[in-house]
């Protein structure tokens, strides 16, 4: 019954904290100097980045049992693929205006 | 650790690679395409794995497999068709849209995860069994799980209204009510008690559902007061959340991949936020509170209005510009509605082939979205070095011979300058009106998504021109070439 408690003991959750610092650095540092021209672009492709949910509702199908987490977990499928392949499709279209002169400003 | 999960290990890790470095290449032109597909493959990388570890090689994988045989394609499909079909003017509302898709999973990979935990209570659950000890789920879970919920649950809620709003479906214009920040101040206390009641009493499934239900009438509520014009601050905003919501439900399933890529996105996501805040001159607690434009929008849609304005036909507009040393064109919302930017493109090569320098002036804000007008133009073939930001062109207006407004409103706003009064004043605008001739394309006189009146088209200098951008566009080009 505490199976899920017992994945998360302290070190692991310190260690997770420890990445989700840095990660969040490496977010700011990374996307601090974009010219205006591709801030749709940008915020569309984190968009499509953070369609990695599918893979939360992925491990939630893995496990389902009983009919509502069966449920909650095709919806979580489908939410999360929509996102995803949505998300990336979306961007890769913007994009595509950009390619013809590659040695634009930037 | 056995083998398998020091390579899933590794995959994660790639997988995260290959995001930072996505995010890293779309901040710049050249390389931003390769940074979409260097994210997109990284991400297949990781999906593909946790198919094969968790389904294919775990035994009794395969007995619900079928969810993501079901799910997947149908996902891929809507996801596809969608970002396939939509034309270039409504991306704005399907980023809206798949980021609400993105929410609305990750509050339902948390209840799963909560539902999984909770202990129910024997006798059916009442207040009583609260007395029953029973163990609490932990802490650190709890909240997790939690924020997880509720940040995911108002994205997608919020991120709906977002998509109605630019998509029209729901009124552009801030929608308000009186008491209604007590009500959201309520559903927002209500959020907290229920949290840590959740967190510190009982973990009863009742209440958590309670919990969910809140934070989605919270995502409404708070998108709801906030108008049109500001819903790509808004979008963004979510977006960043989204990315929250995953990381937190990273936490929760003790998962880097998730808690990685969420968190890059909830923190890029917050700067990019910041940055279009910055772009309009005004804070994200503004954008969000502040119900832009309530003040006096009433009485501003009708024709004409009080605002006397002068008409111009297209011929003597034709003339003006193709006699002028310089055109500065203004590209708003207008002309992407009307998918304008062909005709432009035409009237700009015929303007530069009759000896005129022709430059665009590009409003951080123009459109729905930053970046919005680019897209079009380069869409259009016009080349970048015709684009000019803000502050790069506005010393040059005084210039201009004709400063040409294709469907832009609220970023040539010249009371945003001097009235202080104006919802608007403060946001740095398009100096637009120090031109020699001003000529204003607009389908109407109804105001801009601010819901506000225009001083500029009462200016002496302005002439408008009435009609669908494009049409109007195409009259242009047909009065220079005969010009």
């Amino acid at each position: 019954m505490n199976e899920a408690v017992q994945t998360l003991p302290t070190e692991a959750l310190l260690q997770a904290l420890f990445v989700f610092v840095l990660a969040a650095f490496v977010g700011y540092e990374v996307v601090s100097k974009v010219p205006t021209m591709l801030h749709t672009p940008l915020m569309s492709g984190a968009n499509a980045v953070h369609g990695v949910i599918v893979v939360g509702a992925m491990l939630v199908a893995a496990s389902a049992e009983g009919p509502l987490r069966i449920v909650l977990a095709l919806l979580g499928v489908i939410l999360g693929t929509i996102n995803v392949v949505g998300g990336f499709v979306v961007t890769d279209r913007m994009l595509e205006m950009f390619k013809r002169r590659p040695d634009a400003k930037s | 650790m056995s083998v398998l999960d020091i390579v899933t290990f590794f995959v994660y890790l790639v997988g995260s690679i290959t995001f930072i470095l996505g995010l890293k290449f779309l901040s710049s032109p050249v390389s931003a395409r390769r940074g979409n597909r260097l994210a997109a493959t990284g991400m297949a990388i990781v999906v593909g794995w946790v198919f094969i570890t968790e389904f294919l090689l775990r035994s009794g994988g395969l007995s619900t497999v079928w969810i993501l045989a079901v799910g997947i394609p149908i996902g891929a499909l809507v996801g596809a068709v969608g970002a396939r079909r939509v034309p270039m003017t409504a991306m704005p509302q399907m980023v809206a849209i798949f980021n609400g898709a993105g929410g609305g999973a990750a509050a339902l990979v948390a209840a799963a995860e909560f539902l999984r935990d909770a202990h129910t209570c024997p006798g059916g659950p009442t207040s009583h069994c609260v007395l029953v000890a029973i163990p609490l789920l932990p802490v650190t879970f709890m909240v997790a799980t939690l924020l997880g919920a509720v940040i995911g649950s108002v994205s997608f809620t919020g991120s709906i209204i977002a998509f109605g709003k630019l998509q029209g479906i729901v009124s552009g214009r801030p929608v308000t009510y009186p008491g209604d920040k007590i009500v959201t101040g309520l559903v927002l206390a209500g959020i907290l008690v229920l949290g840590v009641v959740l967190t510190l009493v009982t973990n009863s499934v009742p209440l958590f559902l309670l919990f969910v239900a809140l934070a989605l009438v919270l995502g409404v509520a708070a998108v709801m007061p906030i108008g049109g014009a500001d819903m790509p601050v808004v979008v963004s905003l979510l977006n960043a959340y989204t990315g929250i919501a995953v990381a937190a439900t990273g936490f929760v399933l003790n998962n880097y991949a998730l808690l990685v890529a969420g968190t890059l996105v909830g923190a890029s996501g917050t700067i990019l936020t910041q940055l279009m805040c910055r772009a309009m001159n005004r804070s994200i607690f503004n954008v969000l509170f502040g119900a832009f434009g309530t003040a006096g929008g009433g009485a501003a849609a009708g024709p004409a209005g009080d605002q006397n304005v002068r008409e111009i036909n297209a011929e003597d507009a034709a003339v003006l510009m193709a006699y002028g040393k310089k055109v500065i064109i203004v590209p708003g919302y207008g002309m992407a509605v009307a998918q304008a930017q062909q005709a432009v493109r035409e009237l700009m090569d015929l303007l530069i082939a009759k000896g005129v320098d022709v430059e665009f002036a590009i409003h951080p804000v123009a459109g729905r979205m930053p970046g919005h007008m680019n897209v079009l133009l380069a869409e259009a073939n016009v080349p970048y070095d015709r684009l000019k930001e803000m502050d790069e062109i506005n010393d040059d207006f005084q210039n201009a011979s004709v400063a040409l407004v294709i469907g832009a409103n609220d970023v040539t706003n010249p009371a945003a300058r001097t009235d202080t009064s104006s919802p608007i004043y403060g946001m740095p605008i398009l100096n637009v009106d120090q031109a020699e001739h001003v000529i204003v394309l607009k389908r109407s006189m109804a105001s801009g998504f601010a819901g506000i009146d225009n001083p500029l088209y009462a200016d002496p200098k302005t002439t408008m021109l009435f009609g669908d951008a494009k049409k109007s566009v195409e009259a242009l080009v047909t009065g220079v070439k005969a010009a």
